[in-house]
């Protein structure tokens, strides 16, 4: 391989994998030039991992997209420098700079499943990488085959024929980290790299990539909004807001003791620490400013709640905080006095009596699924469980596990087979969603992940929440307005947003109406299919907020399907976990999470990053899920179960076993022997405001 | 054969047995049983009925419709497509060669749309919001409202007329040479090009533009690929599936405008054939015309689906479960 590089071998070498230097991009927009990155600096030295934090918004793909000279049209570098191993981009001609491409620089997409060429096989993609570097066809095959076995793909052979649909999306993301690093480059830019995957799966890339990362000796900039995930890969952190780099430092210092106010306040939305019934989140009120908005003082100015008149006068130049920390504060050694932003109340749990009865009963509902070819599918097997009035219900599991199949049934979109029942208010109710009466369609509502396609996007915020009051309530004319008005107050939105379209809205906005919309007619149970994890973390904090807040004034139930534990933990009274269309594990959260628990939900909970950075040891699972059409015999875990001892595992389906406070875990090994989790401290942030 | 393509062939190919078969009921209702008494028909209210007797019975119309049926089809599978009242002579001659005209006006057709509305779609694509994507967007929507019938008496003014680049008639001179055949086809063509091109280019500009700003395009291009590889390998080759399904898709509409153009061309191909027939009450070579137009319908659609499946690993993967 030659390598024709400007300078000589020794001085790449010794230049930083990437330094920015003031770097300033703008979008022309209608004939406006509209500043996304301002005065960015950064260095990132030969394999270090910096993270990149920000939420939608702050410009932080843009950071990558410059870098690369893929900006969009309208996109231009207009000051400063970003050098790539020592080469300034801005300046290679053509031929260079797909030398680069080729050789320097890599990048992982979020969507794995676009990021790979549909009509062609992985080989195919894998050898091109080692073509452009000068391999013949076959020995770039060869190569690439190997590449495959390095990112731990076992049968590489097998993949290399694939097209990229017949890889599982954790598959696929490796084929693509493979690509990436095929090239052995000297940075290796991550995007969002596992927003969409599972947490297990999101575990394992990024075990994998901080493996190969020292592997190669590559430097990774790490672009993600989640702050756990970033923490527990990287070195450095860097908080990019409005196109700004507010923060900069170690990543485990900058986490554990933030120097500027955004840093914080991003931090405390965070749900991570207790249990429901703790403190309600924090939050930061108003919205990111439109760029080119603030021409003077502090970007985060108009948010802040450290806010003085010299913010609103001076920019903050980048401090000096100490061992390698900047911050864009005048008043970063004030920011432990950031007062609470959020006036949410603590979140309630219900009161609960032996003579509650529960607004909720699901009686051994299953649910299978016929493909062509008479084949049977059981999506949802035998699951039996009660819901309290203004109780929560935390759904966990990986894709695949049944939570949507059960969420289906429970709102009567899908029918549950013969022999289940459900039960609303102590009276049965029919399967299908049409066959019920009004009353338990009212009851039962739901909120989507996602708002923009929950929405009708031609109506206005009136009409939207007014056709679910006149449809579901009954209520017309001048009373549906009044109501329409109220639950607009009540999901913390103005009249003003009344004739707004959709697309006028922000994400977060967006999801209050969704939720108003649940609760146009007084509804007993929500279900709750990822509320958030659309959202970004400051805006998740407000919307659980919200959703805690309304439950308490109107004993609503939830069912909370979510992937994020944290999120599961802050918002639910009892958890259940699934596995393959089965219940594995059912309890009040604390029990569930503290353990002893099933060897399913120990790993789950491995799994999860934590923004302190610390993580246990990981429990790994083997293997892939296993197929619904052909579930494995005995326990459905055992193909995957760390903890399998004996014959029985394969052979017996384990009893589920009910304790006195009504934890029950499906597994043959006694209690005694189960794992359990980390205590869960309170972190000293989340209470810092309480 | 045993492999999912093969299996998906065998299917495909059933159904459009089937499918003819149907074509076959319905162009046998409409030229035996609707007229109801054909000799009638041929001969005219004034003819004397033992005449009509005579004819009936001499073309067999006499029979009972199922029987006439029977014998129509039982005679195609033998090769036989049945007697030309007209010419009193076989039918599958006249088909077979007016078939074959007709295949070749359609080549020609083909041969200089596709190349011309692909690259137009591409060019249109790689230069979006530019104004030479404006140009031939714009041209491509208003040349494909052009009937044939104005565009064809607009193109014989100009080229055969005016400057007598071309001959006026489609038909060559016995015996003609294939360049001389091709130049004689190539004014006929043009009227069914500038309708397809539209179709064409459109299908290519949005394919195009899909591709270009797809994930894996952008992947591809921070492999460091020469933007040459990039566009050959990964955007046309996603980008034009869906082209290549309505081109084969056209060639069926292609072979039914012949109608027009052929009659104004004095081409004696399949739609000029089928159009006398109909006129001179002809309802055996009718019959045949409108089948082998059918069954040409039916191969191309068979094309097309199995070209889709061929560039489509997804499709394909869903043929093998």
């Amino acid at each position: 391989m030659s390598r024709t590089s400007t300078i000589s071998p020794d001085a790449a070498e010794a230049s930083p994998a990437l330094e920015l230097d003031d770097l300033s991009v703008a979008y022309t927009v209608r004939g406006r030039d509209l500043p996304v990155l301002a005065n960015v600096s950064l260095t990132i030295a030969r394999g270090e991992a910096y993270g990149l934090v920000g939420e939608s918004g702050s410009g932080k793909s843009t950071v990558a997209l410059a870098l690369q000279r893929v900006l969009p049209a309208n996109g231009r570098i207009c000051g400063g420098y970003a050098r790539v191993a020592g080469k300034d981009v801005a300046e290679l001609g053509a031929a260079e700079l797909r030398r680069m491409r080729a050789k320097d620089v890599a990048m992982v997409f979020q969507d794995p499943g676009k990021a790979l060429n549909p009509s062609l096989t992985v080989g195919r993609q894998m050898a091109e990488v080692f073509e452009i570097l000068g391999s013949s066809g076959s020995e770039a095959r060869k190569r690439g085959e190997e590449m495959l076995g390095r990112v731990r793909i076992s049968d590489p052979a097998r993949v290399m024929a694939s097209f990229p649909h017949q890889l599982s999306g954790g598959m696929q993301q490796r084929v693509v980290i493979a690509m990436a690093l095929a090239k052995d480059p000297a940075l290796l830019i991550l995007d969002e790299p596992t927003t969409g995957l599972d947490a297990t799966i999101e575990a394992e890339v990024l075990d994998l990539v901080d493996t190969l990362r020292q592997e190669f000796g590559a430097a990774v900039l790490f672009i993600s909004h989640n702050l756990a995930a970033v923490a527990s890969l990287c070195n450095r952190v860097g908080v990019l807001y409005a196109g700004k780099l507010v923060e900069e430092g170690p990543a485990r210092e900058l986490f554990s003791d933030p120097r500027h106010p955004y840093t914080a306040g991003l931090l405390r939305c965070l749900p991570r620490a207790g249990f429901k019934g703790g403190a309600a989140l924090d939050n930061i009120p108003g919205f990111p400013p439109p760029p080119g908005s603030i021409t003077s003082g502090c970007v985060f100015a108009p948010r802040c709640g450290l806010v003085q008149d010299r913010c609103r006068i001076d920019e903050p130049p980048l401090y000096e905080v100490g061992n390698g920390r900047g911050s864009r504060c005048h008043f970063h050694d004030r920011v432990d006095d950031l007062p609470r932003m959020s006036e949410a109340p603590p979140v309630n749990t219900p009161e609960r009596g032996p003579e509650v009865e529960p607004v909720l009963k699901l009686e051994h509902l299953s649910k299978t699924y016929t493909l062509p070819g008479n084949r049977k599918v059981q999506a949802l097997r035998d699951v039996s469980l009660t819901l309290d009035p203004g109780e929560t219900l935390g759904l966990v599991g990986e894709s695949g596990s049944g939570k949507s199949t059960l969420a289906n049934l429970v709102l009567g979109l899908a029918e549950h087979d013969e022999g289940g029942r459900i039960d609303l208010d102590g009276k049965p109710i029919p399967a299908d969603v049409h066959a019920r009466p009004r009353e338990a369609v009212k009851a039962i509502q739901i909120v989507f992940q996602n708002p923009d396609s929950a929405l009708n996007r031609a109506h206005t915020v009136k009409h939207l929440i007014g056709r679910a009051v006149e449809k579901l309530a009954g209520i017309a004319g001048k009373q549906r307005d009044s109501r329409v008005r109220h639950l607009l107050e009540a999901v913390r939105l103005t009249p003003r947003q009344l004739p707004a379209k959709p697309r006028q809205l922000s994400g977060g906005m967006k999801q209050r109406v969704a939720v108003a919309r649940a609760f146009a007619a007084d509804p007993r149970v929500i279900v709750c299919d990822e509320p958030t994890s659309a959202l970004d973390v400051s805006v998740q904090s407000a919307i659980l907020n919200l959703l805690s807040e309304l439950q308490a004034e109107r004993q609503v139930s939830y069912i909370l399907i979510s992937h994020d534990l944290g999120v599961v933990r802050h918002l639910s009274d009892r958890i259940a976990v699934m596995y393959l269309g089965r219940l594995m594990e059912i309890g009040p959260a604390r029990s569930v999470i503290e353990g002893p628990h099933h060897p399913y939900t120990e790993a789950l909970l491995s799994a999860a990053p934590t923004v302190t950075g610390e993580r246990g040891a990981r429990i790994r699972l083997e293997g892939q899920i296993p197929s619904p059409i052909d579930p494995p015999s005995g326990c459905v875990f055992n193909t995957r179960c760390p903890r399998k001892f004996a014959k029985i595992c394969e052979t017996e389906e384990p009893p589920f076993v009910l304790d006195d406070e009504g934890h029950a875990i499906r597994c043959h090994l006694p209690r005694e022997k189960l794992g359990r989790g980390r205590k869960m401290e309170g972190v000293a942030v989340g209470e810092a405001g309480a | 054969m045993r492999s999912p393509f093969g299996r998906f062939l065998l299917r495909r190919l059933g159904l459009s047995l089937l499918t003819l078969w149907l074509v076959s009921v319905v162009v046998f209702l409409g030229a035996q049983v609707l007229p109801g008494d054909p000799g009638r028909a041929v001969l005219g209210p004034l003819a004397d009925a033992r005449a009509v007797a005579a004819l009936n019975r001499e073309i067999g119309a006499d029979r009972p419709p199922v029987e006439i049926y029977v014998s129509w089809v039982g005679g195609m599978l033998q090769g036989d497509l049945g007697q030309s009242y007209a010419y009193r002579a076989p039918v599958a001659p006249f088909v077979g060669d007016a078939m074959l005209k007709s295949l070749k006006l359609v080549g020609m057709i083909f041969v200089i749309v596709v190349p011309l509305g692909v690259g137009a779609g591409v060019v249109a694509a790689l230069n979006v919001g530019k104004p030479i994507d404006r140009i031939i967007s714009v041209a491509s929507l208003s040349l494909t409202v052009i009937p044939e019938f104005v565009s064809a008496i607009a193109l014989i003014l100009v080229f055969a007329v005016i400057l007598r680049w071309l001959p006026l008639s489609a038909s060559w001179p016995a015996g003609a040479g294939p360049l001389t055949q091709l130049e004689h086809l190539i004014l006929p063509a043009l009227p069914l090009v500038i309708v397809l091109f539209g179709y064409i280019a459109r299908m290519a500009r949005a394919g195009t533009v899909e591709a270009l700003s797809s994930d894996y395009t952008r992947t591809a291009v921070l492999k460091g690929l020469p933007w040459r590889t990039v566009l050959t390998r990964h955007v046309l080759r996603n980008a034009l599936v869906p082209t290549i399904t309505v081109i084969a898709a056209q060639t069926g509409y292609a072979l039914g405008g012949l109608v027009v153009v052929e009659t104004l061309f004095r081409y004696q191909g399949i739609g000029n054939l089928v159009l006398s027939a109909a006129k001179a009450k002809d309802f055996a070579m009718l019959q045949a015309g409108i089948l082998a137009i059918g069954a040409f319908f039916i191969v191309a659609t068979l094309i097309a689906d199995c070209i889709t499946v061929m560039l489509n690993p997804r499709l394909r993967a869903e043929l093998g479960r």
